[in-house]
């Protein structure tokens, strides 16, 4: 698909809020929206999340991570929004001009009326977190993990210790079991679940997967692979609790330990973020401080359902449509006034085409070359003359006035250029 | 038969791989070996990046003369093998009147050392210049030379433009023993089979005693790892301009908070002696007592900001200065060994070894020449080292041109750093091949920002697999057993 | 013999504990929760079932791994048998969202179907 130059809506990230956005800004009326997707296929990471609990606020039907995107995949396409696939957007201005690139069409260079950022959400780190020990190769975020086991089917170790009881983690927990692994246990430093308690149940309960709240992984042991964590208590500040040091035999240490919005491309387009959130600042209609550029889903905040991601990609996307429709329609009203034969420059450049309604418009000039007989200032759209006026010469040291008047009105609203002359009578 | 060459370097590091440089120069037969899957792995690749003044090394010993040198060489150096270098000068900062005095053993201690251009600044015009910094500053030590570098970069650039000139590199391949003919040094015995050479260079780092050992001398030279502990804070959150030193102590030069040649602030050492040379931990102990350090220069720095934190482990010496009057028990070792023949040890080359790696190299090539090697110069020598392009620094224009004859460069692997798939390719197809995770990584610097490689990791494995024709079962993050993947989702059995 | 018996509800993400009063093995009363919660602990202890979401090796496709789903939450005794049913399988792209990749899987009359095209 060629990619225009310029999009009503451009939505960065193809999840559910950009995918929910550009459905959005196609149903509120825009005809040019493009979904920008760093990955090889629209859904985001829904597309790893293989297990069911999607969709039961909105579809109200209990769906797999990948049913659920396929429906606002199909959605999407099937109301001609357009995409951008395999492809990093490297910066966003904030006047709108997004700089993308891909190993296909190279490097884009695309303007548009409104942008939705809707580039969801990171995992935290071993380094966030500060988890002490050398640094061998099996110390992994659980999305990390997610995407080799469910999509690329490869299985990033054996015997597991997950650090952390967001539903990520304890996901994994019971997907890696039923892949046969072995999942020594989940470990939490809360004294209580950071994920539902349904993810308990039928992920942890159900496996027999041990839950260790108020502990923590207190430090990695292996130079090369992961050979075991050493696990230990914590007291009310989250301090180890020495003597309650327990060495735990794993190959993998998988990390379920919170996510935070990504947001490198908002500050690059001057968006302020909230320190508490991680995300822009956004009023009601999901608008930053920047005019023009939206935020909707995990990029904003971190949800806990995907539905809830939904519907902010929905608000988002009408937003953005809104905008993008409002600033469409101020470029139409105006026109470019330009510089015809023998006239240097024309002020105003444009002209508000319903001024007219308000009112003659008075422009001025000055000519290229003097002219010392009588001359006609001609205001035209095309060959046709729309207003003219005779003056006794021309000279470039004197500016000259012509005057629009608000009779020709009709006439102007069928151009979409007025050029200016001054040519001898 | 087995290879035979001049010259046998052991070690891998800035020194070795210095050295390797410099004799490149000359019509010799020069192998490097190297243990690990890649050089520039040891003390060399977790260390402060700091090209140091000089005024720190007590006067009269080698580490003194050799940082001094050392300096001098950078900018030609970084010149002529393309890495990142940056001379913006170096602070000692004082904080409180007590401190202050100190300022002034330093200042003279550098002039003793030769270190030009240091002076001393007010607290006054320390705020100005990182309005950060402690507001009880009471003055700074300023040392125009002092410079910031990739040592990575520095290394990697080094061995590269070895190779270029002829010489050999072998990874994975580890020292062993010496081949001994009665006091005369032959060869090495590795574990890739015996090679024979006229000299070795120790230059194994952590383990140049043991290589020493092995030949039968110095017995009493022991290196003791000091391991210092380190964290990496995200240049989104905030900006350090300078290089910050504290008041130095009695063991080290002290926790320091810096400007990275990557943009990021880098926090810490701290020190302390641990038995294992293998041991690379950090520890909450460690990591509580940088911070404590780092915020009495800067005190706005916050642990949340961390995105990266690592060990690395100073090849602490015990030589004694050998000139005489200077009581001095840390020395650097650079001499030709005198109880057997055919020996050049460098070791105990802790801080300021980096700065001084390209000075010690030159002292190599004259104790060669002072022993009676006849060096002739290659003609077509070759000192200059072509930089590979790096995406995120150029320009649009040259992005585009760049993605126009390779495509690869279109295609984003490491978001948070924004490194190109075309990039990955080249390292891994370079003259010293990136073969691992980690060798990728030190090149580019993709996986250190704030994502830590959770985002290209996979991507990564897959490409580094791809170019290598190896089954992504094989690939590693720095060789051995350091795999990431174990088998296939559906081949696991329950059964097992 | 009465006994009392706590239930944790996962038909939603609310996650209500509900209070089971028993005479053994019959119900007499659930307490707290939804109508949806009192018919999950009707058939969780009589008979407990569970969604199952997981992947089949697919040929021609863009990943080696195509996802899918019981239609119908399956016997919990019995998913540690399916799963090894699907995982000796094998199926061939195109596949289209829900289309049967294994039908009534291991007798019990649940289809196994894929959660997406590909």
């Amino acid at each position: 698909m060629k990619i225009k130059q310029k999009y009503d809506v451009v939505v960065i990230g193809s999840g559910p809020g950009g995918l929910a956005a550009a459905i959005a800004a196609k149903k509120t009326g825009c005809d040019d929206v493009l979904v920008i997707e760093r990955d090889i296929e629209l859904g985001g990471i829904l597309l790893q999340c293989i297990h069911n609990g999607f969709g039961l606020e909105i579809l109200k039907q209990d769906l797999p991570g990948p049913s659920y995107a396929q429906r606002f995949v199909s959605e999407a396409l099937g109301l001609g929004v357009e995409t951008l696939l395999d492809a990093m957007v490297l910066d966003v201005s904030p006047q709108r001009r997004i700089f993308a690139t891909s190993r296909k069409g190279g490097l884009y260079d695309i303007e548009a009326r409104s942008i939705v950022l809707a580039m969801g959400c990171r995992e935290r780190t071993r380094s966030q977190i500060r988890l002490p020990g050398p640094r061998p190769a099996g110390v992994f975020t659980a999305g990390t993990a997610q995407r080799w086991v469910n999509v690329e089917g490869y299985m990033p170790g054996r015997r597991f210790v997950v650090l952390g009881s967001g539903d990520i983690g304890m996901i994994m927990a019971r997907r890696l079991t039923l892949e046969g692994a072995k999942v020594e246990r989940v470990v939490e430093i809360m004294p209580y679940l950071n994920g539902l308690m349904r993810n308990y149940v039928q992920c942890l309960l159900d496996y027999d997967i041990p839950l260790q709240l108020r502990h923590t992984v207190n430090r990695i042991i292996g130079n090369h692979r992961v050979e075991a964590v050493e696990i230990v208590a914590v007291n009310d500040r989250w301090e180890p609790i020495s003597g309650t040091e327990e060495i735990v035999p794993c190959d993998t240490l998988l990390l379920s330990v919170g996510l935070i919005p990504e947001n490198e491309l908002s500050r690059k387009a001057g968006v302020l973020l909230d320190p508490l959130t991680g995300g822009p600042f956004v009023d009601d209609h999901f608008q930053t401080n920047v005019p023009g550029i939206f935020a909707a889903g995990n990029v904003v905040h971190v949800y806990d359902l995907v539905d809830w991601v939904t519907e902010a990609g929905y608000i988002a996307g009408r937003s953005a449509a809104a905008f993008a429709i409002e600033l469409r329609r101020w470029e139409n009203r105006h026109m470019p006034l330009v510089a015809g034969e023998n006239v240097r420059y024309v002020v105003p450049h444009e002209l508000d085409r319903e001024s007219l309604t308000m009112g003659a418009v008075r422009i001025q000039l000055r000519v290229k070359q003097p002219i010392e007989s009588p001359v006609v200032v001609e205001l035209r759209n095309g060959e046709d003359v729309l207003v003219k006026k005779g003056e006794p010469y021309a000279r470039p040291g004197e500016m000259i006035t012509l005057t629009i008047p608000s009779k020709v009105y009709d006439l102007v609203q069928k151009a979409s250029v007025l050029s200016v002359h001054v040519v001898q009578r | 038969m087995a290879e035979a060459y001049d010259i046998i370097i052991v070690g891998g590091g800035i020194v070795g791989c210095m050295v390797a440089r410099y004799l490149s120069r000359y019509k010799l037969d020069v192998l490097l070996i190297e243990k690990e899957a890649d050089v520039c792995t040891g003390a060399s690749a977790a260390n402060t990046a700091i090209v140091h003044a000089g005024y720190d090394p007590m006067p009269g010993s080698l580490k003194a003369k050799l940082n001094v040198a050392g300096n001098a060489m950078w900018d030609t150096l970084a010149g002529e093998l393309n890495f990142a270098f940056d001379r913006r000068g170096d602070y000692v900062v004082a904080i409180g009147d007590e401190e202050l005095a100190h300022l002034q053993c330093l200042l003279e201690q550098g002039k003793k050392n030769g270190v030009p251009g240091i002076h001393i600044i007010s607290g006054e015009e320390m705020r100005n210049r990182e309005p950060e910094i402690n507001p009880s500053v009471s003055g700074a030590l300023w040392a125009p030379t002092g410079g910031i570098c990739d040592p990575f970069g520095v290394t990697i650039a080094a061995a590269e433009n070895a190779i270029q000139n002829g010489v050999k590199v072998y990874l994975e391949t580890a020292f062993e023993a010496f081949i001994m003919d009665g006091k005369r040094i032959i060869g090495v015995r590795t574990n890739r089979g015996d090679f024979y050479c006229r000299w070795v260079i120790n230059a194994a780092g952590l383990y140049a005693d043991m290589v020493m050992h092995k030949a039968g001398i110095y017995p009493e030279f022991v290196i003791k790892p000091r391991r210092g502990e380190y964290c990496v804070l995200d240049q989104a959150d905030i900006t350090v301009r300078n290089v910050l030193f504290p008041v130095p102590s009695k063991a080290s030069k002290g926790i320091m908070v810096t400007a990275t040649v990557h943009g990021n602030a880098l926090v810490g050492p701290n020190s302390n002696f641990i038995e294992d040379k293998d041991d690379c931990s950090v520890t909450r102990a460690g990591l509580d007592e940088i911070w404590h350090g780092a915020r009495k220069l800067i005190p706005s720095l916050d642990t949340r900001h961390v995105i990266a934190m690592y060990a690395g482990l100073r090849a602490c010496g015990n030589a004694p200065c050998r000139t005489p009057g200077v009581d001095y028990r840390q020395d650097f070792i650079v001499e030709v060994a005198e109880e057997v023949s055919g020996l050049i040890n460098l070791a105990g080359i802790e801080s300021p070894g980096l700065t001084s790696a390209p000075a010690i190299a030159l002292r190599v090539v004259e104790m060669l020449l002072e022993a009676g090697e006849r060096l002739e110069e290659k003609k077509d020598w070759q000192p200059i080292r072509p930089p590979r392009p790096r995406f995120r620094h150029l320009p649009r224009e040259e992005q585009l041109r760049l993605i126009r004859e390779d495509s690869r460069y279109g295609r984003i692997i490491c978001r948070c750093e924004m490194v190109t798939e075309g990039e990955i390719v080249a390292e891994i197809h370079a003259p010293i091949p990136a073969k691992t995770y980690d060798a990728i990584k030190r090149r580019t610097w993709l996986g250190t920002g704030r994502c830590q490689g959770s985002f290209d990791m996979p991507r990564v494995v897959d490409i580094l697999s791809r170019e290598l024709g190896m089954s992504p079962f094989e690939i590693s993050k720095r060789g051995g057993s350091s795999r990431f993947l174990l088998c296939t989702t559906k081949e696991v059995n329950h059964e097992d | 013999m009465r006994t009392t018996e706590n239930v944790i509800c996962i038909t939603c993400p609310k996650g209500c504990t509900l209070e089971v009063l028993k005479d053994g093995e019959s119900i007499l009363e659930i307490r707290q929760g939804c109508k949806k919660g009192h018919s999950y602990v009707q058939q969780e202890l009589t008979d407990p079932r569970r969604m199952v979401a997981s992947t089949v090796k697919i040929r021609g496709a863009l990943h080696p791994l195509l996802p899918v789903y019981t239609l119908a939450p399956f016997p919990k005794g019995k998913i540690l048998e399916l799963m090894k049913a699907l995982r000796a399988m094998q199926v061939d792209s195109p596949v289209k969202t829900g289309q049967v990749v294994l039908p009534n899987a291991l007798d019990t009359g649940i289809d196994i179907i894929a959660s997406r095209d590909m």
